[in-house]
């Protein structure tokens, strides 16, 4: 696949479609790949990349990318185009800038990943099918993808791209996936057992804020949390219940925006599953307002900010025991 | 060289315990990474290669008070929240973290030295391991680091059986004291062989051969004004992970607190990554993420080890290399420049 889409941007270069070209590029080991602008064919062959390691979300670079001269390219995973249309619905994405390409995905997975299975000392990597076979330090290990793939991954819930200007390979369905399991096991706990459930979890933020400045819903220009004059900026970690409130409160402001791509728990660096805040979120809004998918298309009306009667009354907390 | 079967590595650590606090690193039940915390009955030392987090905290922790202030009607009570500080034990440290210390000892002890650090240095005691299986990440040997001869009060080794220690300091003394009649003589036998294993393979690291001997400040306005640092920050999220994980990272800043009766005045990590890093009365002088990207690793390759004897502001513990979410670092970042130096 790596060589198709390879070609797509030299093509697309090559005929003026585009004047650069949004994607991955490979770093000092087979696995660390990092978001790169490329303009020429000899750049792509330097360092174009597109593996199973491109995890990362490029959807949000564009808000930046499309407002540049020319036009850009850029290769989305299924689920990067419901980012990529949520933020041209709210006007961050100047879309004429952008040449979408759709390119399939099997789920894509880290280094980190493939260390919390015990493989150390990663010298190479080769893909064999639906295994992996890692070089180490310390000899030949076979791992099966999907043992290494995150949650994200293992509960996709589309392989279907809702926006693109090509596509490359067959379009996929959306997934029946199992991705509100856990918030339901959550919801099914004590408010103490959530409680504890959550502040173990979040008692390990470093308050780095790679979750915020990864999430395509945060795209506000100056986060109220960077901003002194706000009254409520906090650097510091100063108390691990704030802390708490901090992604609690990010939860509430991508509510009903938020499309479920899972950077913010890619990216953490302490393994939060801050992904679960999201999705619980998304579970409620599915049950009081209709089933919605944020980024499914770019012209509906998000639940939160439209009015219909048949719209669930401030009173279902009562009834729902405070869940 | 005294040693201790691993048998009773529980009754090393209750027997420290029982005399001063003692943190370890342990594996997160959650999310399954190693963090150092408090040990207790039944906590178990990790494995992992190295913490989350540098042991940098125990030193430098990311949040602290400096200064209370009361206000009782036109009177201001000014108070030192500081209560005494107990020693302490830091174990199982490695060589990297333990480099970084005397990184750290530059900055904040250098006359006039900060006394909140200064009073946490005095009372930790380090125990360090020394490392068995390094990573493709690791590059400490490129800063002159032997992770098979870890610095710190205490030396350890570890092997299938047992734990063999080395005391280096008065500090030393009192963890050996500590630990009592559990350490008996020997072990240097098989921590030789050990050593001798782990630095062959240390010289197979994919990072070995890697260099930073071009920085420092002879190259200031060349690595200054390269270009590359334009496709190196392109894609840089402007997040804190880097410097929150690194262990040399040493930048703070201070704010108040309204208490309602007072203030609280705290200092808390900083990151070069921020937007409002270096904001001041005047401005700020680093309005873009190229700017800001570029003074973290200037900062590590060039002015400190132009401020501080050619001594550079990274031990190679390789936390950025794993933990970026762009993996972006500075092996990337100094191997793209050195070419240009």
């Amino acid at each position: 696949m790596q060589e198709v889409i390879l070609a797509k941007a030299k093509e697309l270069l090559q005929n003026s479609t585009v004047n650069r070209v949004l994607g991955w590029k490979t770093g000092e080991f087979a696995y660390d790949v990092t978001p790169a602008v490329f303009e020429s064919a000899e750049e792509l062959d330097q360092g174009f990349v597109a593996n199973d390691f491109c995890g990362n979300n490029l959807s949000k670079y564009l808000i930046k990318e499309s407002r540049k001269p020319g036009k850009v390219l850029v290769f989305l995973k299924p689920c990067d185009t419901y980012s990529f249309n949520q933020l041209i619905k709210e006007h961050r994405i100047v879309r004429e800038n952008v040449y979408a390409v759709g390119i399939p995905c099997d789920g894509k997975t880290d280094g980190e990943a493939l260390k919390s299975k015990g493989i150390k000392g990663i010298t190479g990597i080769t893909s064999d099918g639906d295994n992996f076979v890692v070089e180490t330090l310390y000899g030949k290990e076979t791992v099966a993808k999907k043992d290494v793939l995150p949650e994200r991954c293992l509960n996709c819930k589309s392989k279907k791209h809702v926006a693109y200007d090509e596509l490359i390979g067959e379009e996929g369905e959306v997934l029946d996936s199992h991705r509100f399991d856990m918030v339901a096991k959550l919801e099914a706990m004590t408010p103490d057992e959530r409680f504890e459930f959550w502040r173990g979890e979040l008692s390990r933020c470093i308050r780095c804020n790679a979750c915020r400045n990864v999430c395509p819903a945060c795209s506000c220009e100056k986060c109220v949390f960077d901003n002194n004059a706000s009254g409520i900026a906090q650097k510091a970690a100063a108390d691990s219940f704030e802390e708490n409130m901090f992604h609690i409160i990010r939860a509430f402001h991508v509510a009903g925006r938020c499309t479920d791509c899972g950077e913010c728990s890619r990216v953490c660096p302490q393994h939060i599953p801050l992904h679960l805040l999201n999705r619980k979120f998304i579970k409620d809004i599915d049950t009081f307002y209709g089933d919605y998918q944020a980024g499914a298309d770019t012209d509906s009306r998000a639940p939160l900010t439209n009015f219909t009667e048949g719209d669930v009354e401030p009173s279902i907390v009562y009834e729902r025991e405070g869940n | 060289m005294l040693k201790l079967s691993l048998a009773k590595l529980n009754d090393l650590f209750a027997a420290v315990s029982a005399g001063c606090t003692l943190y370890l690193p342990v594996d997160d039940p959650s999310s399954g990474r190693a963090n150092y915390r408090k040990w207790t009955e039944g906590a178990e030392l990790s494995r992992a290669l190295n913490t989350v987090r540098s042991a940098k905290d125990f030193f430098f922790p990311q949040t602290e008070n400096l200064v209370d202030f009361k206000m009782k009607g036109k009177e201001i009570e000014i108070i030192d929240p500081r209560s005494e500080q107990e020693d302490f034990v830091v174990f199982g440290v490695r060589a990297c973290d333990a480099r970084s210390f005397s990184i750290l000892d530059r900055v904040f002890l250098t006359e006039p030295a900060d006394t909140y650090y200064q009073s946490r240095r005095e009372h930790g005691i380090v125990v360090t391991m020394a490392c068995t299986r390094p990573e493709e990440t690791c590059f400490c040997q490129s800063f002159g680091i032997d992770p098979t001869h870890p610095e710190g009060d205490v030396s350890c080794w570890m092997d299938e059986e047992n734990l063999y220690l080395s005391v280096n300091t008065e500090k030393g003394k009192k963890f050996a004291e500590l630990a009592g009649g559990l350490l008996e003589e020997g072990g240097e036998d098989a921590v030789k062989a050990q050593q001798e294993d782990v630095s062959a393979l240390m010289k197979k690291l994919p990072l070995a051969n890697f260099s930073t001997g071009k920085f420092g400040g002879d190259v200031l306005m060349k690595a200054f004004d390269s270009p590359k640092w334009k496709e190196l920050s392109e894609s840089c999220l402007g997040c804190g992970t880097c410097t929150f994980v690194c262990p040399t990272c040493q930048c703070y800043d201070i704010r108040d607190f309204d208490t309602g009766n007072g203030v609280t005045r705290f200092r808390c990590w900083d990151s070069c990554m921020y937007s409002d890093f270096t904001l001041m009365a005047s401005g700020n002088p680093r309005t873009s993420q190229l700017e800001r990207f570029r003074q973290r690793f200037m900062h590590k390759l060039v002015y400190f080890p132009a401020n501080n004897d050619g001594i550079y502001g990274c031990v190679g513990c390789g936390r950025c290399l794993s933990k970026c979410p762009i993996s972006m670092n500075i092996v990337k970042v100094a191997k793209s420049l050195e070419g240009e130096l």
